[in-house]
Parts: C-alpha cells; sequence; structure tokens
C-alpha cells in the first residue's frame, strides 16, 4: 500500500452562495458518506482539512499578494491522505467525492517518501 | 446468607481489595506475598467460622487478621520488613509502625492505583485483562481460563509473564498525575471495554460468567466515574455505552441458553433503569470537548434503545459510524456501517459499499452481503448466506444463518 494525497480544488466565485442549513446539512452527509466508506475500506490515512478561502502569496523579493487568484481560476478547498496499491486504485477512491457533483474536481497524487 | 456462601461471597468482594491495599503498601514486587497473605486469611476464616460460629462482623474481622498477618510476616521476615521500609516513604524504621489502613478511602484509593498498574501499556492487552480479572476481580486461574475458553496452562503463563513484566519495569503502583491522565486512562478503558465485550459478546455458553464479566468491568468504570481525578468524558461515555448493552440481557438469550437477535427481542424485557443511566452518563459524558469512540458508540447504542426504524435513527447511526470510523477502523464497525447504509441510503447503495469492504475471511460480511441481496437478487443473497453458514462456527450464528436461507428458499 502507498499513501496518496487527495487534493480538492473547486472554481473560485467571487461571491459563494449561502447555503441554507439543509442544504449545508445534506453537503455535509454527502461529504461523511464518502469518506466514510473510504474508511470503512481502512483506506484513510488522514481525514486532513478544509482551507479557508482567504490566503496569502508570497514571491520573491517581498511581494505578497491576497490569494492566488489572480493567475488561476481554481483554488484548492481540502485535502485527503488515503493509502492505496497503486494510482489507478487510489484514484478509483477518489470516485464519488461530492465536490465533482459542484463542478470541482480531485487532483491524485502518490506521496513520495524523503 | 448460609456460611458456605457466605466465604465465596466475601472472597469475591473483600479479597481483591486486602489484596490491593497490601500490593500498594509493599510495591510491585512483593505481589505475591501480599496474595499469599490474603489467602491465608481466608484460609483462617474457613477454619474457624466452622467451628467457632461467624464473628459479628465478618468483614471487620477479616480486615483484623489480614492486618495482624501481615505485621506477623513483617516481624518474621526482617529483611523483607527491611527492603520495604526503604521502597515505601514511611518515616519509621520499626515495623511495627507500618500502617495498614484498610478504610473505605484507602481501598477506594488503592484500588485505583491498581486499576492503572494493571492497564500498563507495557503489558500485552490480552495480559491486562487477564490481570485486571485475577487482581481487580479476583477470579481465579480456572475462572479466567473459563471465561476465554482456554486451559488453565494459557492463562497461568499470560499472568505469570504480565507479573514479571510488571515487577521488570518496575511499575509503581499509584495513580497518574493530572497531566498523565488522558493518555493513562485511555489504556485503563480501552482494556476494561475489552473485559465487556469478552462477557458481551463471547461465543461462551455459559451466561453466568459472561455477565460475570460484564458486571465486573462496569464496576471497575463505576469507581472511574466515582473518583475526581477519573471522572472524564470519555469514562462517563464508556459507562453509559455499558449500561445500554447490559440493559438487554434478560432479552438476548432464551430459556435454551440461545442468542435472540435484536430485532426479534422482547423490549418489555429490556432493564429501563439500565437504559435511564445509560442516558445519565450520557449526558455527564458531554460535558468537555472531547469525543471518543466511546462517546460515538454509546450514542449508537442510545438510537439502539428504540426499536422503531425511522429516518431520522438509521441517518443519526449511519453519520455515527461515519465518525467512529475516522477515528479508529474496525472490520465490525465497517460492517455495521453499511448495515446503517442501506437503511439509510438504500439497499442498492450498500451493495456497492459491501462489495469494496472485502472482508472475506469473516462470516458477519457474508451474511451482510446475504441480507442486502435478499429481494433484489434472491439466488445471489442465498450464495452469500451459505458461505457465511460454512465459516460460522457458533450453532447460535449457524442457526440464525439457516433461518434466513429458509425464509429465501421459495
Amino acid at each position: 500500500m502507498k499513501d496518496f494525497l487527495l487534493v480538492f480544488r473547486n472554481e473560485h466565485v467571487s461571491s459563494t452562495p449561502m447555503l441554507s442549513p439543509e442544504e449545508m446539512q445534506a453537503n455535509m452527509k454527502l461529504w461523511m458518506d464518502w469518506i466514510g466508506g473510504i474508511a470503512a475500506q481502512n483506506k484513510l490515512v488522514d481525514r486532513g482539512n478544509r482551507l479557508e478561502p482567504d490566503g496569502k502569496v508570497l514571491r520573491p523579493n517581498n511581494v505578497i499578494t491576497d490569494g492566488p487568484y489572480s493567475e488561476i481560476k481554481e483554488r484548492i478547498g481540502g485535502y485527503t491522505l488515503i493509502k492505496a496499491e497503486s494510482l489507478e486504485a487510489a484514484t478509483e477512491l477518489a470516485k464519488g467525492c461530492p465536490i465533482l457533483n459542484f463542478g470541482g474536481n480531485v487532483e491524485i497524487r502518490e506521496i513520495g517518501a524523503m | 446468607m448460609l456460611q458456605q456462601e457466605l466465604i465465596p461471597h466475601l472472597f469475591r468482594t473483600e479479597y481483591r481489595k486486602i489484596v490491593s491495599v497490601l500490593c500498594h503498601i509493599f510495591g510491585i514486587a512483593h505481589i505475591e506475598i501480599a496474595e499469599d497473605i490474603v489467602s491465608d486469611t481466608f484460609l483462617s476464616a474457613a477454619e474457624l467460622w466452622g467451628v467457632k460460629g461467624l464473628p459479628e462482623n465478618p468483614v471487620a474481622w477479616l480486615y483484623t487478621v489480614a492486618k495482624n498477618k501481615t505485621r506477623n510476616h513483617l516481624k518474621r521476615d526482617a529483611l523483607f520488613a527491611q527492603k520495604l521500609s526503604k521502597e515505601i516513604k514511611y518515616t519509621s524504621d520499626t515495623t511495627a509502625e507500618i500502617e495498614i489502613d484498610l478504610s473505605p478511602q484507602s481501598i477506594n484509593d488503592s484500588q485505583l492505583a491498581m486499576i492503572f498498574t494493571v492497564c500498563n501499556p507495557c503489558i500485552a492487552a490480552e495480559a491486562q485483562i487477564a490481570l485486571a480479572l485475577n487482581l481487580l476481580c479476583g477470579f481465579g486461574v480456572q475462572e479466567i481460563a473459563d471465561a476465554f475458553l482456554t486451559n488453565k496452562e494459557v492463562i497461568y503463563k499470560r499472568l505469570k509473564r504480565a507479573r514479571e513484566k510488571l515487577k521488570s519495569e518496575q511499575i509503581k503502583i499509584e495513580q497518574p498525575t493530572a497531566d498523565e491522565m488522558d493518555n493513562r486512562l485511555e489504556s485503563v478503558l480501552s482494556t476494561l471495554y475489552l473485559v465487556f465485550s469478552e462477557g458481551y459478546y463471547s461465543s461462551n455458553q455459559d451466561v453466568t460468567i459472561r455477565e460475570y464479566l460484564c458486571f465486573e468491568a462496569m464496576r471497575l468504570v463505576c469507581l472511574l466515574v466515582d473518583n475526581k481525578p477519573t471522572n472524564k468524558p470519555q469514562a462517563n461515555a464508556l459507562l453509559s455505552l455499558m449500561c445500554y448493552h447490559s440493559s438487554r440481557f434478560a432479552a438476548r438469550t432464551n430459556e435454551n441458553g440461545e442468542t435472540i437477535l435484536y430485532e426479534n427481542q422482547d423490549t418489555t424485557l429490556w432493564n429501563k433503569e439500565l437504559i435511564e443511566r445509560g442516558t445519565y452518563y450520557l449526558n455527564q459524558s458531554s460535558q468537555g470537548n472531547i469525543i471518543s469512540k466511546y462517546h460515538l458508540e454509546a450514542c449508537i447504542a442510545y438510537w439502539h434503545t428504540n426499536k422503531e426504524d425511522s429516518t431520522e435513527k438509521w441517518e443519526s447511526i449511519l453519520q455515527l459510524y461515519n465518525k467512529l470510523l475516522l477515528i479508529e477502523y474496525s472490520p465490525i464497525a465497517a460492517l455495521n456501517r453499511t448495515f446503517a447504509l442501506a437503511k439509510a441510503n438504500g439497499k442498492e447503495a450498500a451493495i456497492t459499499e459491501a462489495e469494496k469492504l472485502n472482508l472475506t475471511d469473516n462470516h458477519f460480511y457474508y451474511s451482510l452481503l446475504g441480507h442486502l441481496y435478499s429481494g433484489i437478487n434472491n439466488e445471489q443473497a442465498i450464495d452469500h448466506y451459505e458461505k457465511a453458514y460454512r465459516m460460522a462456527v457458533s450453532v447460535t450464528d449457524k442457526n440464525t444463518i439457516r433461518k434466513n436461507i429458509e425464509a429465501l428458499v421459495p
């Protein structure tokens, strides 16, 4: 088994429409059912975290900007660590991730040992 | 109580108390001396009470005799006394002044300290269980062997190794400090949870032994909850879980000792008082910001105190299992989660998830698949149930699976 990082990206929209409590709960259920399914296969390494939307980017010569939004449309929304036999198997596990229903995507990367 | 019943009864309740206090005084290196003194005390009781009749206060009699025997031992064995007075922090150098305090407070403190000693992570889990039953619950080697469906030799060796380990690691018999508490409590709770589970889920046909194991585990968790330093949310959650589970004791076996599955239990036989206590400790456990696996399992058990199905019930149970699996994977949690998924999201969705579990060495896995395919593809369902039947060992499991197959055969 190898470890893989799942990076969740979604399109950056300047004003995220407010979700109703019911919608938020339904959304939460989709995530929990998906990640619970990975955990039930004993393939979850670390459920990871959600990332807050605000960020800064530091570049050489102390150039600091508010987030990477001017250059790319997508932003990272969160990450999770899983384990699988191969990149293909890890990709299979990523299927069903609720972010796919909302126009986002999942990047699957094998973690290389340091 | 008749005299021939009284001594075994007192042995159950008092042996471990006196042993704890003496061990607390002597230190881990001298457990056997403590045990010998207490055994000898009970031997004297058996001899004398038969001839002279019962003393007015049998417990006080036992305590006095145990104290005297300890003092005599210290006098006789000057070398031991010398070693002891170095080890323990008593200022006196005369052995007669070593205080043997058998007050309720001292017994309480000693038992608490012993729990932490026995459940020291330096000992393997199964040895901790055996040692807990032996030193904290007063079980003999034969009784432990009966509980584990194994022979005396195995348990004897297991206990011997565990004791040697405690000695070689020079584990102190003391309660952990406040800083260490959460960490140390974790291994205590996990051992007591295993003792309970051994009683609750074991395939042992002897209902008395099984209930006794559960009862003892609950008694020790009660001891933790009754003491301020150990009265932590996770201990309350574990006690809540145990109360909910044990509330179904009377309903889960029929007169032939066969297991009655949850779905078929007569709910009027569920113990209301234990359910109420479960809810009380569950509320207690919500103070603080820890959510342990015991919290989640207690909440699941809470939902099971109401047999009626509802969307809310199964959705809640599914989410609790999702969270439980994020804390700790276990095959049984994975299977139960998939069962709840079928109830909440439908059987088709659950079949897809179940087939990914791949727990092909577990007969419950095939029973689950049999259940999920029932009504969707009965031929497949029967296939799975038959696999489960071939793998199951206990008569109860085999009977349950056979009934499921019979219900599907046209």
